[in-house]
């Protein structure tokens, strides 16, 4: 989806960062089906896989446009968690399905303003105000919920991560799709609007940004609710696979989700950062999961794998570049 | 120093310099900004090594690798910006890099003697060595940093704009200090625009003008005037195209604003120059103009706009601006050119919420081409490009977007001759074009050649604007300096 940039050939940087990353995730799928053997690279391992990446994904793609434009979100984890409370919630409240995941969105984009709001008003890094909103929204989660599990009434929110042939969709279950659809509109978004741009050049300089009458807390604002919403579309995934509203849930997926930017060559300095690289950089996380369990290699394994691949990624980067 | 000769790229920042300082006497660095000062300072602190020439320290070579050798050889700077350790108590600060230890355990107790033993050498024993440097005044803080050098036994001490920080009472404490320490027998350089103050601190003066000696003498047998005109002394050359121009209505006014200090009425078809020292606060001025910082007082009315106005309003407005800091404010330097040019998105680059990349790619390509930038195209990153194309690329994005008023702060700094000419041509045309032009810039002759009017800010305050003809580089630099007291 970033080929059409390069129609002169002189961007290149973004574009070869993106095939590195997928040459990345092509390397490991191959490495694992040797390991595993070809059953890992069969449709219905494949389709696991995506469904694995998705939650993981939608709330990246978020983090993203957050990273690129100089900013973190460490409150994604806990967004997810209240989402899948909320949506709970109005489920049990017979509000219909279509309603518990709009009121998700709606509760995540609210996170994501306060986030915002607090980041342009008090001058506070994002760092520390969103580890602060990743215990507020945590305990706000708790007490919506009654610090329970809310059980919840099967619906078709239930079969959005359901395997193809136990549930609906195209080839690929609804979910995945959104997923997709997502990260193209993302890329759209980072690429070829006006908000996009501003987004890389408050990311790049917030100073040249603000001369060039770039209206940057505004930006801000509407990036961090933009990343909110899409952390709650992520908890409506998770409550699709939980089947409950769970306030502890996704307890630590922040991290996962800045890794999956981090791999996919977004920089945490700003300015750099695209939707394919993090689908891609999110994939690769979960092939090396997958693969490692498949390959039945304990947890503690896949752990070291993982760590090692984010620090080496990035090191390579800067090393290709230097 | 002798034959110091250092060049950046193609440009040479010093070419064959000599300067020699003996103990127990203060030498004035005296020079235009851009005129080599501070790369000879850096070069004799160790800060940058220099291509050519020779050091001697005592009589001895001298070539440091890096700061701490010079201090280690007995050679500090004062910089102009402190380099103390903010969180960390004045002895702390006094011994950094110097612990006295046993076994790897600081020796508290002589790192408190040494602190206080260096302060009390500076005349100055009431500043506690156990406050936190943070809390300091800019002149105490200056003070621990000077006892820093002296705990290090340095022999020369290097001042580069050291009253830049500092109120008038703590500056005469600090010419008081540099006496005392001058009698102690140390060897001081001394790095002023402030001809007031070399009058008043030095013995010596060497001047240096395009990286080049230009003179020295006695400081006391030496009128003010005669140190200036060894500052400027060059002729004017053709760098500057000037066809006739008409004055038209009022666009921008003016009155009584802070930060600036500044009442002025800008027309149409006229470029007014504000002349003044860095620090002298012009920048702090077209800041509030443009809605970059607030406008504490006063009142500025852009046509018909008045009251307060953000950067995006501006330009909504017809105004444009460029900064005088290219890298750190004036582009994103991981974007690339077509996206600096067309940043501000008023001009045409798409359709709605939307960028069309052809139509941006045109836009781009149109000025790279007017402008004749240097780069591989539009989606070239700007960070690789040279200066003066980067100067080229910010000044297009006020081409792009069509404005009528452009403030321009120091567009030709840092770049090379030819970018320079094509920039005033460019202001030029623009005039001839009816627009209005306010240029700030500490470069003299660029001033007096391009602008129709001409203010001088000293101190925070602008002056009244005069006609160009009316001044000289000799008496902007009298103006600017505050000179008219000294001499």
């Amino acid at each position: 989806m970033d080929g059409a940039l390069a129609v002169d050939g002189s961007l290149g940087r973004e574009d070869s960062l993106v095939t590195r990353v997928l040459a990345g995730l092509l390397l490991v799928v191959v490495l694992f089906a040797f390991l595993v053997g070809p059953q890992f690279v069969r449709p219905a391992n494949l389709e696991l896989m995506a469904r694995q990446t998705a939650i993981v994904c939608v709330a990246a793609l978020g983090m993203t446009m957050v990273i690129v434009a100089g900013g973190i979100d460490l409150s994604v984890g806990s967004v997810i968690a209240l989402a899948t409370v909320v949506t709970a919630l109005l489920l049990r409240s017979n509000s219909g399905p279509l309603l518990a995941a709009i009121g998700a969105v709606v509760a995540g984009a609210a996170c994501g303003v306060l986030n915002g709001v607090l980041i342009t008003t008090l001058r506070v890094v994002p760092f520390i105000v969103t580890l602060g909103t990743m215990l507020l929204v945590r305990g706000g989660a708790k007490g919506l919920a009654d610090e329970r599990r809310i059980e919840t009434p099967m619906t078709w929110l239930n079969e959005l991560l359901r395997t193809v042939r136990g549930g609906s969709g195209i080839l690929l279950p609804w979910g995945i799709w959104l997923t997709v659809a997502l990260a193209i509109a993302v890329a759209i978004v980072l690429q070829y609007t006006k908000f996009g741009r501003h987004l890389f050049a408050i990311g790049s300089n917030e100073r040249t940004a603000r001369l060039c009458g770039v209206r940057v807390e505004a930006s801000k604002i509407a990036v961090y609710a933009i990343a909110g919403a899409l952390a709650g579309l992520a908890g409506v995934l998770q409550l699709s696979q939980l089947s409950v509203g769970d306030p502890t849930a996704a307890i630590g997926l922040e991290l996962d989700v800045i890794a999956a930017v981090i791999i996919g060559g977004g920089s945490l300095a700003g300015g750099k950062g695209t939707a394919a690289g993090t689908v891609a950089g999110a994939a690769i996380m979960t092939v090396i999961q997958v693969g490692c369990s498949q390959q039945g290699l304990p947890n503690w394994v896949q752990q070291i794998v993982t760590g090692t691949i984010i620090v080496f990624a990035v090191a390579l980067d800067r090393w290709r570049r230097s | 120093m002798s034959g110091v000769r250092k060049t950046f790229g193609a440009t040479i920042a010093l070419d064959e310099v000599d300067l020699a300082v003996r103990s127990g006497e203060v030498c004035a660095l005296v020079g235009q900004n851009g005129a080599g000062k501070s790369t000879l300072m850096a070069i004799l602190a160790g800060a940058t090594r220099p291509d050519a020439g020779r050091m001697t320290l005592d009589g001895r070579p001298y070539s440091p690798k890096d700061p701490l050798e010079a201090r280690r050889a007995g050679v500090a700077m004062i910089y102009q910006e402190l380099s103390l350790a903010p969180h960390l108590s004045v002895m702390e600060n006094i011994a950094l890099g110097i612990e006295p230890s046993h076994f790897g355990l600081i020796d508290r107790a002589r790192v408190r003697q040494t602190a206080v033993d260096a302060l009390r050498q500076l005349g100055h024993p009431e500043i506690s060595v156990d406050a936190l440097v943070a809390g300091l005044s800019p002149a105490s803080q200056q003070l621990v940093e000077i006892a820093r050098a002296l705990a290090m036994q340095c022999r020369v001490l290097v001042f580069d704009e050291p009253t830049s920080s500092l109120g008038v009472e703590d500056a005469t404490t600090l010419f008081e200090l540099i006496g005392r320490l001058k009698q102690q027998g140390l060897a001081i350089a001394y790095i002023s625009h402030f001809l007031e103050e070399v009058k008043r601190v030095s013995d010596r003066f060497v001047v240096l003008r395009d990286g080049r000696n230009a003179g020295e003498g006695a400081t006391a047998g030496t009128p003010a005037a005669e140190i200036a005109t060894m500052m400027i002394g060059r002729a004017l050359d053709d760098l500057y195209p000037r066809r006739p121009r008409t004055v038209g209505e009022p666009v921008l006014d003016v009155k009584d604003v802070m930060p600036g200090g500044a009442t002025f009425t800008l027309h149409r078809g006229e470029v007014l120059g504000i002349a003044g020292l860095l620090g002298a606060g012009r920048t702090q001025l077209l800041r509030a103009l443009f809605g970059l910082e607030p406008v504490r007082r006063g009142t500025v009315r852009l046509g018909v706009h008045a009251g307060r106005c953000t950067p995006h309003d501006r330009w909504q407005q017809g105004m444009g601006m460029l900064s005088e800091d290219r890298a750190g404010e004036g582009l994103a330097p991981g974007l690339s050119v077509g996206d600096n040019m067309t940043l501000a998105h008023l001009g045409d680059t798409g359709r709605g919420a939307f960028i069309v990349p052809a139509m941006q790619d045109a836009a781009a390509r149109r000025w790279i081409d007017a402008l004749g930038i240097r780069t591989r195209g539009p989606r070239q990153i700007v960070a690789a490009l040279s200066g003066g194309n980067q100067q080229k690329v910010a000044f297009a994005r006020l081409l792009h977007e069509s404005v009528d008023v452009l403030v321009l702060d120091e567009p030709t700094r840092g770049i090379d001759v030819g970018s320079k000419a094509q920039i005033y041509a460019l202001v030029d045309e623009l005039v001839g074009r009816s627009k209005a032009i306010v240029l700030v810039s500490s470069y003299f002759p660029e001033l007096l050649a391009v602008s129709d009017r001409i203010a001088v800010m000293s101190r925070g305050r602008l002056g009244r604007a005069l006609p160009a003809s009316e001044w000289t580089e000799h008496s902007l630099l009298m103006e600017a300096s505050d000179a008219r007291t000294a001499s």
